[in-house]
């Protein structure tokens, strides 16, 4: 009896590099349904709300947010492996604190900055520490951390609030770039994006951190430094908020304990309006910025309009929640539509 | 105690013609199957046979296709697992899953605890009846303790304390041996036969014939999702079971052509890691195939990961070519011409929802790498090179990876390895879930790259791929090794005597 | 009949020990509490002693612990409710209108208003997590927004008064019944009833199997949707009743009132012996975690601690709590599965 064998003659295969065409690939994703949206409400806004689409809006609008914006960097990646980090605004407290402080003690404030900024490295060492090593669940630790920091913040400074910060930094913080109306901390922000964007989609580091939120099992075996990669994760998010936090004290000018309480929540929830799954694994930066844009002009517009702050909280709730419930609708839909055609696309393997 | 009997001319479970596909993929083409009240009944078959869609299908999980199933001369159409339990079907499976912060009578009576007044739960009784249970089973287990750290014999134990509790008729027990030592699978084997002379009806699967001979009354072979033969114990052997199953002449499917053995190049010396492996020491050589044969649970794949640096190990050294290979270190083993082609191809050789270009290139993204950074053409590149050598059938390379067959899965996963251009390959059930053509493909593959000089640790558990493939069998036995048996000397018989240190099935036993 | 592989006198007693370890963890905050107490009153005797202090220690945490014994029952079937404080402002507010609109209200039927409003708000998130299979943060996260959001903008630019509520209402804030005031009488009843239903009925067992292994719990046939869904209106309702209780108890009700409340029930809850990833805990460890947390805010000063540093102390009290549990996870698993080798 001979073996059983395919055709011994070799077909040279040859493969398509996408399966959908390019517009469809771009087009049909929750990201460009946030830009969209995001493009929509800017329009609406700048047709029917007076003084939306002059440069000063915009002006305040993005100083507003760029804390969000700042943070929502490295808090995607975060997210993208699985975990979270609910102390980060606890960062931003502490680290502006630690600026205050120390820069009132006489320390000039370019070394105060370099301080709070070791200070916000240091804890997301912390957070990195004791989940990967301690094995601690990130929602547990951060929301431990969440305490600990803010507390060590309104610890050091108890009430009061430090407010002598020389004129020049205060308003290089609200400076803008010539006649734009565009804040010069934008640039700082573009920078990092455009860093953290390479990171992500360009660097063996970012495809590690996609393996690890679809499959950390999987990442394993393939020599991607699971644990590593996380407590460097954890690092970053500590230090950017920490850059958070020193742009925030410089633009109010004051130094406050309990600076951007609740701040978390904004980053998280922008996070996850722009695309970014909480099961890990999906995402990216451009979904996340657009995210970010959309809640901070819907409040902007919401605002001009005279309409009031909760407003714009309980739509940033509704659009949570809608986008969310939609993704898992959607899913079901599409697992439906395949036993119903009985297509091999959303099959489970065949068993062993 | 014994149960009331069916009517009589019903088996107490019967599957005529049944079918089921998922999608292009056809699981099972037509499985039958007949369990009488009495007796247990073993289920064989190579990887892929069917086996596990026929039990995933009379536990409900699976609604079938076409094709009859009965329960006592009743049609049943099971939409959950919760429906084919209350009609008393029980499936013991390999992974029990239980409830690991709850104690072990919990586990046995959630949704089902006997009340008191006011609905309140009464512990005491649910206790004694624990115990009852376990004492005519014959165990002991403590039944206040939480089942986290229970042994995998005892969570079996209590899923069929469970069955039993729910007065099942019916009690399929999917390879229940694997992860069993000597005396846990004789404790099984007692309350196997306590459960058959009650008037029940049990199935066992297994790869094991020496077990299969020792507990069963009846037979039924299957292949490639077909239902091939049943009969009787006592009338058939162990080797027209193996050539049922296989439907071929075992010893020519396997195309292992001799090739030159260089030096050499992997050297494990007293790898050990207590609980798991003791005293590992092996070699193997540049074109050479060396098998790790063993049963299932022997710890091959423990050693596997523990050489590769997945799994931690206390003593002993790994090197290749010479150089030291760190311990728990994947990375790095890597770097040194290690790769390792895992046993669970989905969760651990493959990230699923990503595309055959990321899980293609994910080896090699340090060398398409340039100043660091990493485009998706030159992935799409190599991708397309390394999936077209090894034949992936999918139409584009951004498919996700899950959607393909098992066939084409592991050739992926294939493709990633020898990608990196390793030095040794450890592949660990290469063939395990694939169709026959892909088998042959990957075993032919096998024996090119031995030819260009790479050496190749095989792990499997089926015994003629074993016997066809290696230059050398080296046989685990709880954890050591306990035989190296040349190509010329290894035959079914000597291995799984290594392997199970007793005496290979006997062809004609009278049924207990 | 053969001779098993477990239960060897060893394991029994190791076993026998650490089964002591759950009970062992309630034990030990209360035993925390109670050092807290002797200590503070050791060097203030008012902490304690005086009609003031005594009835404080016991009466506003008493709100923290309805909360937290909600968030408990929700964290045992491995989930979380972070819109529990939205929650509690929100009812907290509706019971100061009920009084201010419907004059003469009876004030046992805005307890059941309170009750019912806030098992309303746990219906959405439990109907939306339990059928939408969406994560139970990210929905609760939404309505924290949401429910805060509707807070702020029904309020307005408006705030309860204490001289908006009936007298009887807000005597019942302070008024106590042989020292012990009553709504810690109403919060320990409620308290015993959970406590109660988790450990004696079916359904409070599911909770725990859920929590234990979700996918174990669908194989079995539990319905684990329904059982999800109640524990959410029960965790919202319970939220509601705790804004009746703030009413009471403070009389000024903001758009602010239980906003951070979320993340003080989580970490009593934590404190308490609850594991995060549910499974396992009592609802009487979550209610220690919340005096825990609140008597020692009060003691720091009299220690000489200045207040600022509480909340610092906390977070400490929560980190320490989750490594202490992972460590004696660990030594657990190790033992039971030594036990088990040498068996």
């Amino acid at each position: 009896m001979t073996e059983t064998t395919t055709a011994t003659v070799k077909i040279a295969r040859s493969y398509r590099d996408y399966s959908a065409p390019l517009w469809r690939r771009v087009l049909l994703t929750r990201e460009s349904a946030v830009i969209a949206a995001l493009l929509i409400v800017i329009l609406v806004a700048s047709l029917s709300v007076d003084h939306f689409a002059s440069p000063i809006t915009m002006t305040y609008l993005l100083l507003d947010i760029t804390p969000i914006l700042l943070i929502a960097l490295p808090m995607t990646f975060v997210i993208i492996t699985g975990e979270i980090d609910l102390s980060v605004a606890s960062t931003v407290g502490l680290s502006s604190v630690v600026l205050g402080t120390l820069h009132q003690g006489g320390m000039p404030i370019e070394l105060a900055a370099v301080a709070a900024l070791v200070v916000g490295a240091l804890g997301g060492a912390i957070n990195g520490f004791l989940i990967t090593v301690v094995g601690l669940p990130s929602l547990a630790v951060t929301i431990g951390t969440l305490a600990l920091y803010r507390g060590l913040a309104v610890g050091l400074l108890g009430t009061t609030a430090v407010t002598d910060f020389t004129e020049f930094w205060k308003d290089l913080a609200k400076s803008k770039i010539g006649d734009t109306g565009v804040p010069s901390v934008m640039i700082l922000f573009l920078v990092l994006a455009v860093l953290f964007a390479v990171l992500l989609h360009f660097t063996r580091f970012g495809r590690g951190v996609y393996a690890i939120g679809l499959s950390p099992e999987a990442a394993l075996f393939s020599g991607v430094r699971v644990q590593r990669t996380k407590f460097i994760l954890f690092v970053l998010t500590g230090t950017v908020s920490a850059l958070a936090g020193i742009y925030y004290t410089l633009r109010f000018g004051s130094a406050r304990g309990d600076n951007a309480t609740g701040l978390e929540l904004s980053v998280i929830a922008a996070v996850l309006l722009g695309g970014v799954s909480i099961f890990g694994g999906r995402g990216s930066l451009h979904g996340v910025i657009a995210g970010v844009l959309l809640i901070g002009t819907l409040g902007s517009a919401l605002r001009l309009a005279s309409v009031t702050s909760d407003v714009i909280n309980i739509i940033t709730g509704l659009l949570l929640v809608a986008s969310v419930v939609s993704t898992s609708v959607l899913a079901w839909l599409g697992k439906r539509r395949a036993r119903q055609g009985n297509t091999a696309r959303n099959a489970p393997a065949a068993p062993q | 105690m014994t149960i009331s009997p069916p009517a009589v001319g019903h088996a107490a479970l019967e599957l005529r013609g049944v079918s089921k596909s998922f999608g292009s993929v056809v699981a099972l083409s037509s499985g039958s199957l007949r369990l009488e009240n009495n007796s247990i009944h073993a289920l064989i078959g190579e990887n892929g046979a069917g086996k596990s869609t026929i039990v995933k299908i009379i536990a409900g999980l699976y609604q079938r296709d076409s094709g009859e199933f009965l329960l006592d001369g009743e049609s049943c159409d099971f939409s959950s697992t919760a429906q084919s339990k209350a009609a008393g079907i029980a499936v013991i499976y390999q992974e029990p899953t239980l409830f690991p912060d709850l104690s072990v009578t919990e586990n046995i009576f959630m949704g089902r605890q006997p009340t008191r007044s006011l609905g309140r739960i009464d512990r005491r009784l649910m206790r004694e009846e624990a115990v009852g249970l376990f004492r005519r089973l014959g165990v002991r287990i403590d039944p206040d303790r939480p089942t986290l750290g229970l042994s995998i014999a005892d969570q079996q134990i209590i899923e069929i304390a469970k069955a039993i509790s729910l007065d099942a008729r019916v009690l399929v027990m999917d390879e229940p041996t694997a992860a069993l030592s000597g005396v846990e699978v004789e404790r099984l084997f007692a309350v196997a036969r306590s459960l058959r002379d009650e008037g029940r009806a049990l199935m066992f699967i297994s790869h094991r014939f020496d077990e299969v001979f020792d507990l069963c009354d009846t037979v039924t072979v299957m292949r490639d999702g077909e239902y091939i033969a049943t009969s009787p114990i006592a009338e058939t052997t162990v080797d027209e079971l193996v050539r049922r199953m296989v439907g071929r002449d075992v010893t020519n499917l396997f195309p292992k052509e001799v090739a030159p053995l260089g030096d050499d190049v992997l050297v494990v010396k007293n790898l050990s890691q207590p609980g798991v492996f003791h005293d590992v020491d092996f070699t193997v050589r540049a074109g050479e195939i060396v098998a790790l044969a063993g049963l299932v649970g022997a710890g091959r794949s423990e050693i596997a990961r523990a050489v590769f640096g997945v799994d931690p190990y206390s003593t002993g050294t790994v090197a290749i070519n010479g150089k030291r290979v760190p311990r728990r270190n994947p990375g790095a083993s890597m770097q040194l011409g290690l790769a390792l082609v895992p046993e669970d191809r989905r969760k651990q050789g493959l990230v699923l929802e990503s595309s055959v270009a990321r899980n293609t290139t994910m080896a090699i993204q340090r060398t398409l790498s340039r100043f660091g950074l990493l485009l998706s053409s030159r992935e799409n590149e190599a991708a397309r090179q390394w999936a077209s050598r090894l034949e992936v059938k999918t139409a584009a390379l951004d498919t996700e990876v899950g959607t393909l067959s098992g066939g084409n899965q592991q050739k992926v996963v294939l493709a990633k390895w020898l990608a990196t251009k390793p030095s040794v390959l450890i592949i660990d059930e290469p063939t395990r879930g694939i169709d026959v053509g892909t088998k042959a493909e990957v075993h032919r593959l096998l024996s090119e790259l031995a030819g260009t000089g790479l050496a190749i640790l095989m792990i499997s558990s089926e015994l003629p791929e074993v016997l066809g493939m290696a230059d050398r069998v080296l046989v685990v036995r709880e954890g050591r090794i306990t035989a190296d048996i040349a190509r010329a000397d290894a035959t079914a018989e000597s291995v799984m005597l290594a392997a199970t240190q007793s005496s290979p099935a006997p062809t004609k036993e009278a049924v207990r | 009949m053969t001779n098993a592989t477990a239960s060897a006198p060893v394991s029994h007693r190791i076993l026998q020990a650490l089964g002591g370890v759950a009970k062992a963890r309630e034990t030990g905050i209360l035993v925390a509490l109670v050092l807290v107490v002797i200590a503070a009153t050791a060097k203030n005797p008012n902490f304690l002693f005086s009609t003031d202090g005594f009835r404080d220690l016991l009466l506003t945490p008493s709100i923290l612990l309805l909360v937290a014994v909600g968030q408990a029952i929700v964290i045992i079937t491995r989930n979380v409710d972070l819109s529990v404080g939205s929650t509690l402002g929100l009812t907290a507010y509706l019971t100061g209108r009920l009084f201010i609109d419907i004059p003469g209200i009876p004030i046992v039927l805005v307890f059941l208003i309170g009750l019912l409003f806030g098992g309303f708000l746990g219906l959405i998130n439990g109907a939306l997590i339990a059928f939408a299979k969406v994560p139970a943060l990210v929905i609760t996260l939404g309505t924290l927004y949401i429910y805060r959001g509707i807070n702020v903008w029904w309020t307005g630019s408006d705030r309860i008064n204490a001289s908006d509520m009936p007298k009887d209402f807000l005597a019942l804030g302070t008024k106590t019944l042989l020292y012990i005031p009553v709504l810690t009488i109403i919060a320990v009843v409620v308290l015993i009833a959970a406590g109660w239903y988790l450990r004696n009925q079916r359904a409070g067992r599911e909770l725990y199997a859920i929590g234990s292994d979700p996918a174990a719990a669908h194989l079995y046939g539990l319905k684990v949707t329904q059982r999800v869904l109640v524990a959410f209106v029960v965790c919202g309702a319970l939220a509601g009743l705790a804004g009746v209780l703030y009413s009471a108890r403070y009389g000024t009700v903001n758009s602010q009132a239980g906003s951070g409340f979320e993340l003080e029930a989580v970490g009593a809850a934590v404190i308490g012996g609850v594991a995060i990833f549910g499974g396992s805990g009592t609802v009487w460890g979550a209610a220690i975690g919340a005096y825990l947390l609140f008597t020692i805010n009060r003691a720091l000063p009299i220690l000489g601690v200045p207040d600022f540093w509480q909340r610092a102390v906390v977070g400490v009290l929560i980190i320490g709590a989750i490594v202490l549990d992972r460590l004696l996870a660990l030594r657990q698993t190790r033992k039971l599965t030594e036990a088990r080798d040498n068996d």
